[in-house]
């Protein structure tokens, strides 16, 4: 062959994770592309659910004012927690595929493949959180409180979201099999329905109330409701809203990226 | 060796309880073509996934183009392409996609990425399924795409890991073209293959490697002539003349093995027209029916039963 092309010299390729980091955020759009209904049910699965709890079901134990200004910000913190089961899935799929072994003998950077994931699963994320809000407005639901509450109240779901997404990863790698993500799905929807997101905790028994009031979602969802100025909400969440996930953050986001690194080898 | 583009001195490497490689040794020199010629299980995978940074070995010293596969993993990472055991492709994309990626993920630039994916898919005869998701390709498609995904930027060491494992004659065919388009351009090649034929066929050296080391290796005709070399295999129609056959056919009595529950006889040869033409005029003249008569080279079984000293084989014949 006697076409040569510019490469990185030896040694420098820590230069390009950022150029790395893109490419695959990039390969995981091409993915949608190419599946582009599979996007759309992961986009219609919440706003269903917000349909089915709002109209359907009722509810609302416990809640003082309007059950709509309740709810939507609860699904809103739902959605994120359930965010973790499309990860997990996600990333025990990616590494059961040969494609991986090939990433990691060429010169990229390591973390590469982990930072597209969470990138498309950020912006997945983002897409739903706007789906959710369009379908809560067309049901009556309204923010109260002004643009900056309503982008802190958008930034603490998708916090909470990036937590959940590398508790996701982390489970994916210790898991390892796409199989297991069922085991880790049926542990998965306790912990989101334990939460505030349909009856406030002072309508549960006393321990189930104790339970769902230290759950993080709770937390995100609390601080979310009192950014919106609805029901349900209570200012002095709103730290532990952040430092929940930040706390998460701080233990699996280093467990991951250690636990890929470490990956077959 | 000065100039070698792998170095392999004592590669250990465990699983559990199982001895995987067990003090490897392998020289491969620059430019060549090495075959690694083993069964199934003899640490094949194993090998090329510490060649190729996938996996670390336990001990031994482990160079490929002069770099520390564990020191300096990410020089090595540079110089190599690698085509796996099994597919190492994105499934779900289009051809012309996989490869622009793994192109950036070299760091050509865009456009260069895009002209290399070009001329790949030109090359490998698949221009017009660039599209096509992958999911969606013939398992020899699959194979080219594979090898030409190892080659986005001429690896100066290219492994390919039973390249041809699984496909049909034809797919084995091609890739095998595509293998011996690419040794002169002066890539250094280790393949793994099952099949003495497809060392044969493609490498300058074999190393033949059993239970995670190298029991035997040299020109694949330096090996088949410590395994004797060629056979004739004779099926006879009737069973009970295999003694009166082995007796009067002009082989050296003592390498003939007979198998009666198949009316064959087999037996070493030196010169293949010769020992044809002999055997086909030796059983006419004595009036017993051969069914078939063929030529054959031994097969990896034989070889590995010579070379692991295991000739029972022989020994039944006798
Ligand atoms: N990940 C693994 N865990 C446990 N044993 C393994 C693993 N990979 C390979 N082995 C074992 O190591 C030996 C060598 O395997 P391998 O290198 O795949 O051989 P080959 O490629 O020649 O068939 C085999 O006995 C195999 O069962
Ligand atoms: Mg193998």
């Amino acid at each position: 062959m006697s076409t040569t092309y510019e490469t990185s010299s030896p040694g420098t390729y820590g230069a390009y994770a950022l150029a790395d980091c893109w490419t695959m955020t990039r390969r995981e759009l091409a993915h949608w592309a190419r599946q582009p209904v599979q996007v759309a049910v992961g986009l219609i699965f919440p706003v269903m659910l917000l349909l089915m709890f709002g109209y359907l079901i009722g509810g609302g134990r416990g809640v003082e004012g309007a059950y709509v200004d309740f709810l939507v910000p609860g699904m809103l913190a739902l959605t994120m927690a359930f965010g973790l089961e499309g990860t997990m899935l996600a990333v025990t799929q990616d590494l059961n595929k040969g494609v991986i072994d090939r990433f990691r003998s060429m010169p990229m950077a390591n973390g590469a493949v982990l930072v597209g994931r969470s990138a498309a699963d950020m912006l997945q994320s983002g897409l739903g959180l706007a789906a959710l809000i369009g379908v809560g407005y067309a049901i009556g639901w309204r923010p109260h409180g002004g643009p900056g509450a309503f982008l802190g109240a958008v930034g603490l779901l998708l916090l909470f979201r990036f937590a959940m997404l590398w508790i996701g990863i982390e489970l994916a790698l210790v898991a390892g099999k796409p199989e297991m993500v069922q085991a880790v799905q049926i542990l998965v929807w306790p912990v989101g329905f334990l939460s505030n997101a349909f009856a406030t905790p002072d309508s549960m028994p006393g321990w189930l109330g104790t339970a769902v009031e230290w759950n993080p979602m709770s937390q995100t969802a609390t601080a979310v409701r009192d950014l919106f100025g609805g029901p349900g909400g209570e200012p002095g969440h709103l730290w532990a809203a952040a430092i929940w996930p930040l706390g998460l953050l701080a233990v699996f986001f280093p467990l991951a990226v250690r636990r890929f690194g470490r990956l077959s080898v | 060796m000065a100039d070698a583009a792998i170095t392999v001195e004592g590669a250990r490497k465990r699983y559990g309880d199982k001895q995987a490689l067990d003090g490897l040794d392998l020289l491969v020199g620059r430019g060549t073509v090495h075959g690694v010629l083993g069964p199934n299980g003899a640490g094949k995978t194993t090998l090329v996934r510490i060649l190729s940074t996938l996996l670390r070995p336990d001990g031994g010293r482990v160079e490929v183009a002069g770099h520390d596969v564990v020191r300096e993993a990410g020089r090595v990472r540079l110089r190599i392409g690698l085509l796996g055991q099994h597919a190492a492709l994105d499934e779900e994309l289009g051809g012309r996609q996989n490869l622009e990626m793994f192109g950036r993920l070299h760091h050509l630039r865009a456009r260069h990425a895009r002209v290399r994916a070009d001329q790949l898919l030109e090359r490998f005869g698949l221009a017009d399924t660039g599209r096509k998701a992958v999911k969606r390709y013939s398992g020899g498609m699959r194979r080219r795409l594979d090898l030409a995904a190892s080659l986005v930027t001429d690896p100066e060491v290219l492994f390919l890991d039973e390249p041809t494992t699984g496909l049909d004659p034809r797919g084995r065919t091609e890739v095998w073209a595509s293998v011996r388009s690419l040794v002169g351009g002066g890539t250094t090649v280790l393949l793994t293959t099952q099949y003495l034929e497809e060392a044969d066929q493609l490498a300058d050296r074999i190393s033949v490697v059993d239970h995670g080391r190298v029991i035997a290796d040299g020109t694949a005709d330096e090996l088949k002539a410590r395994t004797g070399g060629d056979r004739i295999d004779v099926v006879l129609r009737d069973g009970g003349q295999l003694g009166a056959a082995v007796a009067l056919l002009p082989f050296p009595a003592e390498g003939v093995s007979v198998d009666t529950d198949r009316r064959l006889l087999s037996a070493p040869v030196t010169d293949r027209m010769t020992a044809l033409a002999g055997a086909v005029r030796a059983l006419e003249e004595a009036g017993i029916e051969a069914e078939d008569i063929a030529l054959r080279r031994p097969t990896l079984d034989e070889v590995f039963l010579h070379l692991t000293g295991d000739d029972h084989r022989v020994k039944e014949a006798a």
